[in-house]
């Protein structure tokens, strides 16, 4: 960013909150200079790591010759567990279920079980290959299908939710019904993959640049690894290429051995795996097996719901207990179970251990309670909207969630309404009805979905977050806080909020790095809360600093505290004005202190697990998506033809970076449920563990027309910062919009009658083989 | 023949220096090479197997004396293929002064980024797509970018940034058109007929002068890896570490890579790529034109070729199916011989091919249908572009002017080891009338014809079933159905 003199006669100043402010990096990512791990340069000498991968499904290891590795050309050292000074664990809550390199047994088909250092990336991968590894098979199970969730091994524990009788009310419903769907994962696919990049320091002092959202984990792990204090291991991330909850816990395997590694030679070690290591052996979304029994009356008001939610979580814990509680917490999305008792199940299984994706869990609730919603809406024969608006949540009562909390600032009877109106609903209903008719082998299909979401970490602890700022004698400022900036434009919204406090143009606040060296004891930027935690943090900061030239001003002009006024660029002392940077040097003079740490821990939330009732939530975001598809019937290939979406950020600090979170966000949501298919074969293995296998949306996947809107009039009802909303996670579920309208096309060969139990991903396979599905039953009068 | 000179050094201009190398490794990527050697690290690694456009750089090389420069995949491009050709980087893009290029300053502007990784090679791909499209419509934008993936913005912002670039500035002003002459003059003149000779044992690599050289080389060293476009062979090094020396690079070989149609017949050079054989193809036989869009994306169809396609014997290859239900013949030679079969006796077994030792894939001949026949093929795949086929058909009939089948081949992909004939389909279709109840009847003969398998891209299930049905789809679109019977993103221009 080129940087201007500020102007000390401005209206206003440029870049503050609530303007559109492009990504900070932006003309950087173009021109092909920002930096990321890999385009840092090496320190000469640099090594390089490449991990060995497990080649058995679950089995101990009978023998591990590793000699042909060590004897070729180029390799410094290979790392197997014993090789770890600390402790060989890296799993994230303390579990002690997942260990850096796996000893004696491996329980996935690619689970890391030595590391190979060599001069180049090319020759560790070369050797890794070498390695003759010989197992004795042990009984494997990758599938939950076939697992029971009430009796099969559970990572971690699983959690209940209840609120009134719901079996009671369900058996004393007029109608009731039940069923079972699955739910599939999803690969992260960051366009940067993993990795680290450790530079050993004197003493036991290790630096690792880590592609992470969680840089307080990396080190914690790295200094658990290394069993040295935490004060001794240094991360730091300047920006990753995506990361999607990909980032969360994941690259601290990476880091690890790095670290490990590089302290073992002193020497830099750099561990980037190849696309295909790292989609075999890092975690993903969870898929889900969803049971669920619902009571309702001819009308379709819902009586009383009972769910089963059983993750397929892999081999150890990693987040799983909190990834499996978020889908109980959005059960209901928006609307009001009269009765609930809902279940998880966090199921162990010989894959990879599965974890944080954009949403954590939540989508994969909310898929839920919009297929019990559609079971009820062909049931009583209705237009599944008009199911949705009937059973949503009130404003004054019906407002209790399955967890006791009540929905203070439901909005989403507006947001519903608007987009029904502005899509156009109930004409292009009509419409499509009369196409589908005419039309022998294209059908079309409509679906408009809600969306509430809730904010906060379930896990109350990590609703905190500290920000350092510090002043310099010429007016900038130098901005640092514990978010990672991964492309969802953190970095420049918290840079906003200071810029706005300070009423400085947002070119006088340099962004840094995140490092555990400035801001310690830092949450993972996860659960959308990177804005609301660290621009209040930020915020704060800038505030002491304030605080402190308010004061100092005040005394040496000797004016009332309430006469020193920030204006843009400068400060108005009583009568005078006089430069921001005037101001500063003069403070400076008088040994005002110019640096502060800043804080926030969010207010009124908590939570216990073990009755299952809080206030885990600050707030809710809404929004609602509207999708129309066409769906050939030969072959079940469809495309989206128009969606148009109506999203709600608060008073948004930039909405030109929220339109990019929403419109992203429902993109991503779409591929999670339509093309993105994970496919294990029987031995076992991940087939789908590359761009080739594994199908994210392309451009030419996006709606033919798409037209979002972020909504100008609802503001946070808390005292968030500047009263703004978070935009991460609560986009991604629109594309359930999508996942039902593809149902809808398919329900039509069977006149509306049929509920289609499209289970997501809806690939072109499963959409034929629904349609099939329907065709057969509506012939033998099913 | 005149005597032959060798040269044992790669020579090639990047961005705007003249580079010549004396040791090249067979196997080492353009895009190592650039971040490694050169420290040219703005174009980046994202999946190395030339699927998600992140190393995405332009090749400018002159094809019939005329230089174009095309995006393709650096991550699986062999620096030894680059002989005579200008490698442009992101880092070679400028504006005027300090200023951001057109397309740079569109994507900024438009909030076209946001983790920044994929942009350069978004950059890239848009580079190429502007310079020879300068006002591109949707679908042409879209097609340039189906190489390239995002997984942050959900492409909104990146098109909205397309459709203005030349807003921005003009193409004719870029600095590679006003370049143009002077970069063409050094091109032909690095062309100075010499075979290139590098390496020796496992580290050797060949570019023979023209197909005739070729033929010379590979009679001389049989076991030699052929690489033309390297789509294929790219991920050998890539994903599988495999030892190619000797790579005999053919990409871009005079005697290789024309196209040209004589009495009815379209004759395609071994080298020539998708992206030329697209006008040609596409205007001759328009039903090949949809069906090459989805094949790879821009970067995939700038370097693959249809030789490759075919001589590598993959039994989900896409033009196989197409060329044989066209009748089409092949064209292999060894030095000075010539046989040529036809193309569906190529296709032995998985892994098995009718080519013998020291043979090349020279042409394929593919006769254009006639006007009275109807031909269709249909790919059905789990994303629409640029994804490897499930199952793909091919359809080929002559009806006879009292409304029976004449004449009728049909072939597919995906369905069985090789491309294989739906011969007892043929036969339940052969002279009869050409009615939706012929159609029927027909389908149940498939499961005589194929036994498919199921794997990550579809079930058996799924190909048993949406093979058949795509025999509907062929009856309803030559039986003058007026209904839609696909769907489709764009509308026909």
């Amino acid at each position: 960013m080129t940087t201007h003199a500020p102007n000390l006669k401005a209206q206003e100043i440029s870049g503050g909150v609530a303007t559109d402010q492009r990504h900070d990096s932006a003309h950087k990512h173009v021109r092909g200079t920002a930096v990321y791990i890999d385009d840092m340069p090496e320190p000469s000498g640099t090594l390089h790591g490449c991990l060995g991968l497990s080649t058995a499904t679950h089995a101990t290891i009978t023998s591990m010759d590793l000699s042909a590795v060590r004897a070729a050309p180029g390799v410094v050292d290979v790392l197997t567990a014993s090789d770890v000074p600390g402790e060989n664990d890296i799993s994230p809550t303390g579990r002690h279920d997942e260990p850096v390199l796996a000893a004696g047994k491996v329980q996935f088909f690619g689970q890391p079980i030595f590391c190979v250092i060599a001069e180049t990336r090319e020759k560790a991968r070369r050797a890794t290959r070498l390695a003759k590894v010989e197992y004795k098979e042990l009984p494997f199970v990758t599938d939950i299908a076939v697992l029971d969730p009430r009796k099969d091994k559970l990572v971690t524990p699983p959690l209940t939710l209840r609120r009134g009788d719901a079996a009671a009310a369900i058996n004393a419903a007029p109608r009731r019904l039940k069923g079972k769907m699955r739910i599939g994962g999803q690969d992260h696919f960051y366009l940067e993959g993993q990795i680290a990049m450790a530079i050993p320091g004197e003493d036991q002092d290790v630096t690792i640049y880590s592609s992470t959202q969680h840089p307080s984990e990396v080190q914690h792990m790295v200094s658990h690894a290394l069993g040295v204090p935490s004060h001794a291991v240094t991360v730091e991330i300047r920006r990753m290429g995506g990361g999607f909850g990909g980032k969360e816990t994941q690259g601290n395997q990476f880091a690890a051995l790095a670290a490990i590694a590089a302290k073992k030679h002193h020497r830099a070690v750099k561990i980037r795996p190849d696309r295909d290591d790292d989609m075999i052996a890092t975690g993903k979304r969870h898929d889900f097996l969803v049971d669920y029994e619902v009571g309702f009356d001819d009308d379709g008001n819902i009586l009383g719901v009972d769910f089963m939610f059983a993750a397929r979580c892999g081999f150890s814990a990693d987040l799983s207990g909190p990834v499996t509680d978020r889908a109980l917490f959005h059960c209901d999305n928006t609307y009001f179970w009269p009765a609930i008792h809902a279940q998880s199940a966090p199921l162990y299984t010989n894959t990879v251990s599965n974890t944080a994706f954009r949403g954590f869990g939540g989508p994969q609730g909310m898929v839920g309670a919009e297929r019990v919603i559609e079971e009820v809406a062909f049931a009583v024969g209705k237009d599944p909207l008009e199911i949705r608006k009937k059973n949503f949540y009130g404003t004054s009562d019906r407002n209790v969630t399955p967890y006791h909390q009540t929905v203070e600032d439901n909005i989403i009877h507006r947001i519903v309404a608007e987009l029904e109106a502005s899509c156009d609903y109930a004409r292009r209903r009509r419409t499509i009805e009369a196409f589908n008719a005419n039309s022998r082998f294209i059908k079309r299909g409509l679906a408009l979905t809600p969306v509430k979401f809730g904010i906060s970490f379930t896990a109350t602890h990590y609703n905190q977050a500290g920000a350092l700022v510090h002043v310099y004698t010429d007016g900038s400022v130098h901005l640092n806080h514990g978010g990672t900036e991964m492309g969802q434009g953190l970095y420049v919204k918290v840079a906003q909020v200071v810029a706005e406090e300070f009423q400085i143009d947002l070119d006088q606040v340099k962004i840094t790095a995140t490092t555990t060296g400035k801001v310690p004891n830092t949450s993972a930027t996860a659960a959308s809360s990177g804005s609301d935690l660290n621009g209040m943090a930020a915020q704060n900061a800038a505030l002491q600093i304030k605080e402190r030239l308010t004061n100092f001003a005040a005394e040496k002009y000797q004016v009332p505290r309430d006469q020193v006024l920030f204006l843009p660029n400068r400060v108005r002392i009583g009568n005078q004005e006089i430069a921001f940077a005037d101001l500063v040097r003069q403070a400076y003079m008088a040994r005002v202190q110019l640096s502060a740490a800043g804080f926030y821990k969010t207010p009124k939330i908590h939570w216990d697990r073990d009755k299952g009732e809080g206030r885990p939530f600050y707030y809710f975001a809404y929004g609602a998506a509207c999708s129309e598809v066409s769906v050939d019937t030969l072959t079940g290939e469809y495309v989206v033809e128009r969606t148009d979406i109506l999203h709600e950020t608060g008073r948004s600090l930039n909405r030109a970076i929220d339109l990019g979170q929403v419109e992203g966000g429902f993109i991503q949501g779409m591929g999670w449920l339509t093309t993105e298919e994970l496919w294990w074969d029987d031995k076992g293995r991940l087939r789908t563990h590359a761009p080739s296998t594994y199908k994210i949306p392309l451009a030419s996947d996006r709606p033919k027309i798409f037209n979002v809107t972020l909504a100008d009039w609802p503001e946070a009802s808390e005292p968030t910062v500047h009263r703004s909303k978070a935009v991460g996670e609560p986009p991604l579920p629109l594309g359930i919009s999508v996942l039902h309208a593809l149902s809808d096309a398919v329900a039509s060969v069977a006149d509306h009658r049929i509920c289609p139990r499209l289970d997501p991903p809806a690939t072109p396979e499963r959409v034929l083989m629904a349609i099939e599905r329907l065709k057969r039953e509506a012939k033998t009068g099913m | 023949m005149a005597t032959l000179k060798i040269r044992n050094e790669i020579r090639f201009i990047l961005n705007g220096e003249q580079i010549v190398l004396t040791t090249v490794a067979p196997d080492e990527t353009l895009l190592d090479w650039l971040r490694l050697d050169r420290s040219l690290r703005g174009t980046k690694e994202g999946c190395a197997e030339g699927d998600c456009g992140a190393c995405t750089v332009l090749v400018g090389r002159l094809s019939g004396g005329r230089l174009v420069y095309e995006s393709v995949n650096a991550c699986i491009r062999f620096l030894g293929s680059l002989d005579g050709t200008h490698v442009v980087t992101i880092e070679h893009l400028r504006g005027d002064g300090e200023k951001l290029h057109p397309v740079q300053q569109a994507l900024v502007d438009f909030h076209g980024s946001q983790c920044g990784f994929c942009t350069p090679g978004f950059v890239m791909s848009l580079y190429a797509l502007w310079m020879r499209s300068p006002e591109p419509s949707d679908a042409a934008i879209e097609k340039a970018l189906q190489g390239n993936l995002c997984r942050c913005t959900g492409y909104e912002a990146i098109m909205r940034a397309a459709r203005a670039i030349s807003s921005y500035g003009k193409a004719a002003k870029d600095p590679l058109a006003a370049e143009r002459k002077a970069i063409t003059d050094k091109l032909e003149a690095m062309k100075d007929g010499s075979r290139i000779e590098i390496g020796a044992g496992k580290q050797r690599l060949v570019v023979p002068v023209d197909a005739d050289d070729l033929a010379a080389v590979l009679d001389k060293e049989p076991g030699a890896t052929i690489v033309a476009g390297s789509t294929d062979v790219g991920l050998w090094v890539t994903k599988h570490m495999r030892e190619i020396s000797p790579a005999i690079f053919i990409g871009n070989l005079d005697g290789l890579c024309a196209i040209s149609e004589d009495n009815g017949i379209i004759s395609i050079g071994a080298g020539v790529t998708y992206t030329e054989a697209f006008s040609t193809l596409a205007r001759r036989i328009p039903a090949l034109g949809p069906l090459f869009d989805r094949i790879g994306g821009d970067q995939v169809r700038n370097m693959g070729t249809i030789g490759g396609n075919i001589a590598n014997g993959s039994p989900i290859g896409d033009t196989p199916p197409p060329l044989i239900a066209l009748g089409a013949r092949l064209t292999l030679r060894r030095g000075s011989k010539r046989r040529t079969i036809s193309l569906e006796d190529f296709f032995i077994a998985y892994g098995k091919q009718d080519r013998q030792p020291g043979e090349f894939v020279e042409a394929v001949h593919v006769p254009v249908p006639g006007r009275d026949t109807k031909f269709a093929v249909y790919k059905i795949t789990k994303r629409r572009d640029e994804d490897i086929t499930a199952a793909l058909g091919a359809f080929f009939m002559t009806p006879a002017s009292d409304g029976t089948v004449a004449d009728i081949r049909i072939a597919y992909g995906g369905m069985a080891a090789t491309p294989k004939r739906a011969f007892s389909v043929e036969k339940a279709l052969l002279g009869k009338p050409w009615t939706e109840a012929t159609a029927e009847a027909a389908m149940a003969e498939y499961a005589r014809d194929f036994t498919p398998l199921t794997d990550m891209r579809a079930s058996a299930e799924y190909r048993a079933l949406a093979a058949k049905n795509l025999l509907l789809r062929f009856f309803a679109e030559t039986s003058g159905t007026k209904a839609p019977i696909q769907v489709s993103r764009h509308e026909a221009a």
